[in-house]
């Protein structure tokens, strides 16, 4: 047996508070999010995700507080996004305890960024997140977007993951904007694609609606692990009642 | 009162290696220091290591590097990830550096095979060779958190193996030291045993 497929419930912050949205609006709040994390390290989570989904200054010093507060009492990998714009950026967020940062819009319009993030603190710890939207060309083809799926860049979404792996990226975190936040399931085309591109472990994210999805990514897409928000976050499932689903389909999963 | 340094040479997190630790101590006091009179005042040594092989040996300045390897000698040691890889004899990540040569063994990159994903990132199965007392209360098989890209395929020290792609040493252990590819401090439970064992650890 290699390593096993890891099941990463997702932390979307905004001021401090957990929030989920619906394609990314309409935001719903969820609770505290030190609260939550500790809840999910009980109930067996393999990592946590932070997203600080508004990312201005002013809010910056309850994130690097938060990050903090989380690592100081869950001992599971943590990774941190949303902002990373400069190495100062990434520093800060590891000395406050974060294992992995990932980076998204920076990454897209300054891609040595990811170079030069990997070359001074190791890909193991440089997650690029891809939002993918369906191009207009063809069903079988995506393009990569940014700040939040407003702005279309018109980069194939094959082709980037690729140069980003030879960039120094450990890890990518790909979201279907199509189906964020739908409950339809991954778009696991598109996690398949991508995962058979590269070298480095994809996380699939957007659109988990049942336990059967999160099966589906690691069967169907080929995902190394995969994330989601809102079934755990208000309680429709547990992580541990997701393993368990995980486990007796045939999955290799850590209990 | 027991003195435990983690060694801060400027290289990775040491923010969950300390907290980990002080979660599980009871009297023991946890530092982290790259201070040369603190390393040796210290009854016992954690030796921590992320990111290229190649900068975390060139943030160890000659000082650091002279009493590092001599206070590892003696008291009981933990070396973590490319900590544990800098003790061995060599790597071939960044064209070649040479280890500190403490314990038996050479690094190499994980084949990307198949489907093996590159970095070897998550959890994973740490089957025991031997006992070892840091693994007291830990059932054979346990898994723990792994991110690395490099590793040890074999060793006269080896003291578990753990399986990606193929069999790779994920802890060794030689007298005093006990150093593990994986990360105790990530690994929830059985990283928290992992640590009360080393602080009682006595040789």
């Amino acid at each position: 047996m290699s390593v096993a497929k890891r099941i990463i419930p997702c932390l979307d912050v905004d001021k401090g508070r957990v929030v989920k949205g619906v394609n990314f609006l309409n935001i719903r709040d969820a609770g505290d999010p030190v609260e939550i994390a500790k809840r999910y390290d009980k109930e067996g989570a393999d990592e946590i995700t932070m997203l600080d989904i508004t990312a201005s200054h002013e809010t910056r010093d309850t994130t690097y507080k938060t990050v903090e507060s989380i690592a100081s009492q869950v001992f599971m990998p943590l990774t941190v996004g949303g902002g990373v714009r400069t190495i100062e950026d990434i520093k800060k967020l590891l000395r406050s305890g974060a294992d992995k940062v990932s980076i998204n819009t920076s990454a897209v319009e300054n891609p040595d960024f990811v170079k030069e993030a990997a070359d001074k603190f190791g890909s193991q710890c440089i997650v690029v997140a891809v939002d993918a939207k369906s191009s207009n060309i063809d069903e079988e083809s995506w393009e990569v977007v940014t700040y939040g799926g407003r702005n279309r860049t018109g980069i194939d979404v094959l082709e980037w993951t690729q140069q980003i792996t030879e960039y120094g990226a450990g890890e990518i975190l790909l979201t279907s904007m199509d189906r964020d936040g739908t409950k339809a399931g991954f778009d696991n085309s598109l996690v398949s694609k991508v995962s058979s591109g590269i070298s480095i472990p994809v996380i699939a994210s957007g659109g988990v609606g049942n336990l059967d999805h999160l099966i589906d990514g690691i069967k169907i897409g080929g995902a190394e692990a995969v994330l989601a928000a809102s079934i755990f976050h208000f309680s429709e499932f547990s992580i541990k009642e997701a393993k368990e689903a995980m486990r007796a389909s045939g999955i290799n999963i850590r209990f | 009162m027991t003195q435990v340094v983690v060694i801060d040479y400027g290289m990775g997190n040491l923010h969950s290696v300390s907290k980990a630790l002080e979660t599980v101590a009871d009297s023991e006091k946890i530092i982290i220091s790259s201070d040369l009179g603190v390393i040796k005042a210290s009854d016992k040594i954690v030796f921590p290591g992320v990111g290229a092989i190649k900068d975390c040996m060139a943030a160890f300045s000659e000082d650091l590097k002279e009493t590092v390897l001599e206070e590892i000698g003696k008291k009981p040691t933990l070396a973590i990830c490319v900590g544990m890889q800098m003790l061995l004899e060599s790597s071939e990540e960044n064209e070649g550096v040479n280890g500190l040569n403490i314990l038996d063994g050479k690094v190499t990159k994980i084949k990307s095979l198949d489907k093996i994903k590159v970095p070897h990132m998550g959890w994973n199965k740490v089957k025991f060779l031997k006992d070892h007392f840091l693994f007291k209360n830990i059932p054979d098989s346990s898994f723990f958190y792994f991110v690395h890209s490099y590793c040890c395929l074999s060793s006269e020290d080896a003291l578990t193996e753990t399986e990606h792609g193929e069999n790779f040493i994920s802890s060794l252990a030689k007298d005093n030291i006990f150093a593990v590819q994986f990360h105790p401090e990530k690994s929830q439970t059985v990283g928290l045993d992992l640590y009360k064992n080393f602080l009682d650890w006595s040789i």
